[in-house]
């Protein structure tokens, strides 16, 4: 493999979280539309920096306005309000072509009257790059994606795979400060989608570019990302790095958009120092590490996740929390069985049990179960 | 219906029929401008001759009109196929005021009788002062075919993925780079297909041309005129050189197309 030379300043030892320019900001950005005589608020004020050299997804359900804020990146929407910055220069009314980012489209949009060759030599002909230059970063590009052999193949004799792949030479031989991905192993089918997840980790590695990554898969962004905004209706939720959005989700939302989750609510029966415990059932209790002073009586929502949760038939000991239930359903799934329990107030719990010793299922379909997980296990919602 | 008849022989020779129906005036047209007819009517086989490919050209009035017909329908081909173009380009990209109404007019201009717009425009050319000749035919010709160029355009146009265009301007292209790079050579099969068909309905107009030729003779006007007195052998073989032409481009086109898929 070849390593390419990044743009100037595309340093790969940048850390993401080093005190410097942002690669990308935006600044309460708010993108409007007008449909049918209706104003329509597909971004509704968001902020957010990315930093050189990080791999940043942009995680949401269609519609959340993830795409626009990256078109908006592009300069492919005019914000309505707001500023787009890309290394400290406003660029909010910049247009595309003047931009030093390049961007993959959902459908690769190659051209398809042009060989792979000329795809990818497309970007350094426009910047009238000499012809013995663009030769060699062409051929060196088509190495890294390991497409070598292929320059005079027209794009629609190539697999998606290979496809996705010339997408992603035509941007990256250009050199940008920023690489935009909008859906870019959405075509592909599962076990190609998982291949390409680790390679495209690897190539941002390699050439140490600003990834920025929009995709509604929560494996894909979990998976890759330095770090992801999740976005939901116009805003963004939570930002942070993949661990904590998974283990500390700042919202229901996230909470229940990204794995699956356990939504409980209760009221707080007492608070022992940072310990709340919540009353549920007249056996159930529910330990919960709260920052904030909360008060006696007050209704507080946490989420637990499934795999954090133990399932047995006798009660446990400990200082745990413990709630008890009738398991409505038993799952079994190769490494896992998964169970729904119901609990007294009618909530649904899944939990999710190893099949790391043997594959004996601990309860059946209509017997009574205690659930039991560590008290920092329980993650209290604002 | 009797299936067993239209299953078997019957099909074929219903098919057969229909080619024959199709094949045998154009048969015939060729045919005459091999005869060697003595008489001003060249309506009965009198032998077989080369003689009138030897003297094509020897009417100097049917040259003439032959070659007002072809510069006409060139010139036609070119104006309405740019026209045309950027009409069908505006109508499948944009969303604009008055895009429903130009739709309408357009296509009022492909379905109204040849009749009723070649009497309109020679009382609009009247009208206006404009002397009618070669210019008028011209401006006459790009009116009607201009619509059909742009239908063809547009409807290749829709099928056109607009992240295209993006995607080019996303690497640095220009305005005028992405669409002489991108858009133009994605869309040249139809610009290509609407400008051959403005060819083809100009060469061979007559009642619209009628209207507007003023003292020009065009060539199907030429042959109008002598059908009375006889048409002489010459323009069996223009028209089969004609047919000939169009045939070369239709197959080269196959041609082209199966090398392409290959």
């Amino acid at each position: 493999m070849t390593e390419i030379q990044a743009g100037p300043g595309a340093a790969a030892s940048a850390a993401p979280g080093s005190q410097q320019t942002p690669a990308i900001e935006l600044d309460n950005v708010v993108k409007e539309y007008t449909s049918h005589g209706e104003v329509v608020r597909a971004v509704k004020g968001v902020s957010l920096a990315i930093t050189e050299g990080e791999f940043f997804s942009l995680l949401g359900p269609s519609g959340c306005g993830k795409t626009t804020s990256m078109r908006m990146i592009a300069g492919f929407e005019d914000p309505t309000q707001g500023v787009v910055r890309l290394h400290g220069q406003d660029v909010t009314s910049v247009a595309p072509n003047k931009r030093d980012v390049n961007m993959v489209f959902q459908s690769y949009a190659l051209f398809p009257h042009m060989s792979v060759w000329e795809n990818v030599a497309f970007g350094l002909k426009r910047k009238k790059v000499e012809s013995a230059e663009i030769q060699r970063r062409v051929g060196e590009i088509l190495e890294v994606v390991d497409l070598t052999g292929r320059e005079k193949r027209r794009p629609r004799e190539m697999s998606g795979g290979q496809q996705q792949r010339v997408a992603l030479a035509r941007a990256l031989v250009n050199r940008p400060r920023a690489l935009l991905l909008d859906e870019p192993l959405g075509a592909l089918d599962l076990k190609l989608r998982q291949a390409m997840q680790i390679e495209l980790k690897r190539i941002q590695r390699d050439v140490g570019i600003t990834f920025v990554y929009v995709t509604h898969d929560q494996g894909e962004a979990l998976t890759m990302s330095d770090r992801i905004a999740v976005m939901n209706d116009g805003l963004v939720d939570q930002l942070a790095a993949p661990r904590e959005i998974y283990e500390r989700p700042a919202t229901k939302f996230v909470a229940g958009f990204i794995g699956t989750s356990n939504l409980l609510s209760g009221s707080v029966d007492k608070v022992n120092g940072s310990t709340a415990v919540l009353a549920l059932g007249p056996s159930d209790r529910i330990l919960a590490p709260v920052e904030e002073s909360v008060s006696v009586g007050e209704t507080l929502e946490l989420t637990v996740r499934p795999e954090k949760i133990t399932i047995s038939t006798g009660q446990p000991e400990g200082d745990l929390s413990v709630v008890q239930g009738t398991v409505s359903e038993v799952v079994y799934l190769g490494t896992s069985n998964s169970y729904a329990v119901v609990l007294a107030d009618g909530a649904e719990i899944t939990v999710f049990q190893q099949n790391a010793h043997d594959s004996t299922i601990t309860a059946e379909r209509g017997d009574t179960v205690w659930l039991s997980w560590q008290p920092q296990h329980s993650y209290v919602l604002r | 219906m009797n299936r067993g008849l239209f299953r078997g022989r019957g099909l074929q020779i219903y098919t057969w029929l229909v080619i024959a129906w199709l094949v045998v005036p154009i048969a015939v047209m060729i045919l005459f401008g091999f005869n060697d007819t003595r008489g001003r009517f060249n309506t009965t086989w009198q032998g077989f001759t080369f003689k009138w490919y030897g003297q094509l050209f020897e009417i100097g009035d049917l040259t003439q009109a032959l070659v007002n017909s072809l510069l006409i329908a060139v010139l036609t081909m070119v104006i309405a196929g740019v026209l045309g173009s950027l009409i069908g380009l505006a109508l499948g990209r944009y969303r604009f005021r008055g895009a429903a109404l130009l739709t309408l007019v357009m296509f009022a201009a492909i379905s109204c009788a040849e009749i009723v717009m070649g009497a309109s425009l020679h009382s609009l050319f009247i009208t206006l002062g404009v002397p009618e000749g070669f210019p008028t035919i011209v401006v006459a010709h790009v009116m009607f075919s201009i619509s059909f160029v742009a239908v063809t355009v547009r409807a290749r146009v829709m099928t056109l993925d607009t992240s295209l265009e993006e995607a080019a301007r996303d690497l640095g292209a220009n305005t005028w780079e992405t669409f002489r790079l991108v858009t133009l050579p994605m869309i040249f099969p139809g610009v290509l297909a609407g400008s051959m068909l403005a060819f083809a309905l100009s060469i061979d107009d007559f009642v619209i041309t009628n209207f507007t030729a003023g003292s020009t003779v065009t060539f199907p006007l030429w042959i109008w005129g002598v059908t009375r007195v006889g048409i002489p052998p010459q323009v069996n073989v223009m028209g089969t050189l004609i047919f000939a032409g169009g045939l070369l481009i239709a197959v080269g086109n196959i041609i082209a197309a199966r090398r392409r898929r290959a």
